[in-house]
């Protein structure tokens, strides 16, 4: 263990002897947990007291305050940052998006119109036995 | 050719002694490093690039929840099942478990054994708080007659739901696992890199369950 250190400390390449892993701060845990729990507990109060009566409105409210708690999380609890893995992280994780962003609203599409095409007309069901 | 492979042979464990014996002492360690100059944080990078085909796999029963979410087969709706108070205290289990296992990651690197063995013991308590209310709540579903066939809301439900339950399951026993290690190893190097990943796991695994109960629970009361 100390023979280890030693070495890290010799080797003089890489001060961070976590391997370029990042290192965490008490403010950055805090401000996120502080900014998640208020998060969570908006979308969850604006549902149980019936804030938003129009629900198309509602649900975006909902998604909108997901989408800010992920990059909350994303930034103070996953460190996520341009610099990290020298951005092949970041890089990664919008490559993620972009391909979740064209599974969700591509199935939504898809199956919508499916469900539309497929629904019988009033002809058709006139003629059904 | 019976020469060659006797040679072959013969040399095979040296190749392993000079290789791959990261156990052995300092002077076999310099010589790792030296010989194979790859980066440090390899593992990091691989083990997010799994955590985003994992995200890649809830998006697919996202998708099939977003598609089948509202097809109850005149069964039991969301808004009649679902108990958000108890999602609620569900969520803040999660949540809590999160900072826990930040403050275990901050007394790691002062590198105190003990005190991040006891916060990774608050995040187990927290973890296991919320399979219980989950298992639960899963109980009283199917008691009711709303199991996962009775509907394709309730089959998308359990997939996706039962899933992201499964993968905090594992989390936890990648967690015990990984506190008897500390308990006996101490924070070595590799140690620490196993927190390093285990953090970003259920950290991940808290971003998920962000979707989950704002997709899921809140959206699926509304009318």
């Amino acid at each position: 263990m100390s023979a280890h250190h030693e070495h890290h400390a010799a080797d003089g390449h890489d001060a961070d002897h976590d391997g370029g892993a990042p290192h965490s701060t008490l403010g950055g845990y805090a401000t996120g947990f502080v900014l998640s729990v208020i998060l969570t507990a908006i979308p969850f109060a604006l549902v149980m007291g019936h804030v938003i009566a129009d629900p198309a409105w509602a649900s975006l409210a909902l998604l909108s305050l997901a989408a800010v708690q992920i990059v909350v999380h994303m930034v103070y609890f996953l460190h996520m940052n341009a610099r990290a893995e020298g951005g092949w992280s970041l890089l990664a994780l919008l490559f993620t998006a972009a391909l979740v962003v064209i599974t969700l609203s591509g199935s939504l599409w898809v199956m919508y119109h499916m469900n539309h095409n497929m629904m019988p007309t009033m002809h058709q069901m006139h003629e059904m036995p | 050719m019976s020469d060659s492979i006797a040679s072959t042979a013969g040399q095979l464990p040296l190749a392993t002694a000079a290789a791959g014996h990261p156990s052995g002492g300092s002077v076999d360690r310099t010589r790792f490093h030296v010989l194979h100059h790859h980066p440090e944080n390899g593992t990091l990078l691989g083990f997010w690039l799994y955590l985003m085909s994992d995200c890649l796999l809830f998006a697919c029963l996202f998708a099939a929840y977003a598609v089948l979410g509202r097809n109850y087969a005149a069964g039991p709706t969301g808004a009649q099942l679902f108990n958000l108070p108890v999602v609620a205290l569900n969520t803040t289990f999660l949540l809590l478990s999160s900072i826990t296992y930040g403050f275990a990651m901050l007394e790691s690197q002062r590198k105190r054994v003990g005190a991040t063995l006891v916060w990774l013991a608050v995040t187990a308590l927290f973890g296991a708080g919320f399979l219980t209310l989950e298992l639960g709540e899963f109980a009283e579903l199917i008691e009711k007659g709303a199991g996962p066939q009775r509907s394709a809301f309730l089959s998308s439900f359990f997939t996706l739901v039962g899933t992201h339950g499964l993968h905090v399951t594992f989390g936890m026993v990648w967690l015990f696992t990984l506190m008897v290690q500390l308990a006996r190893h101490g924070l070595t190097a590799a140690n620490r890199r196993r927190l390093m990943c285990l953090s970003m796991f259920w950290h991940f695994l808290d971003v998920v369950w962000i979707g989950v109960f704002t997709f899921v629970y809140l959206m699926g009361v509304l009318p």
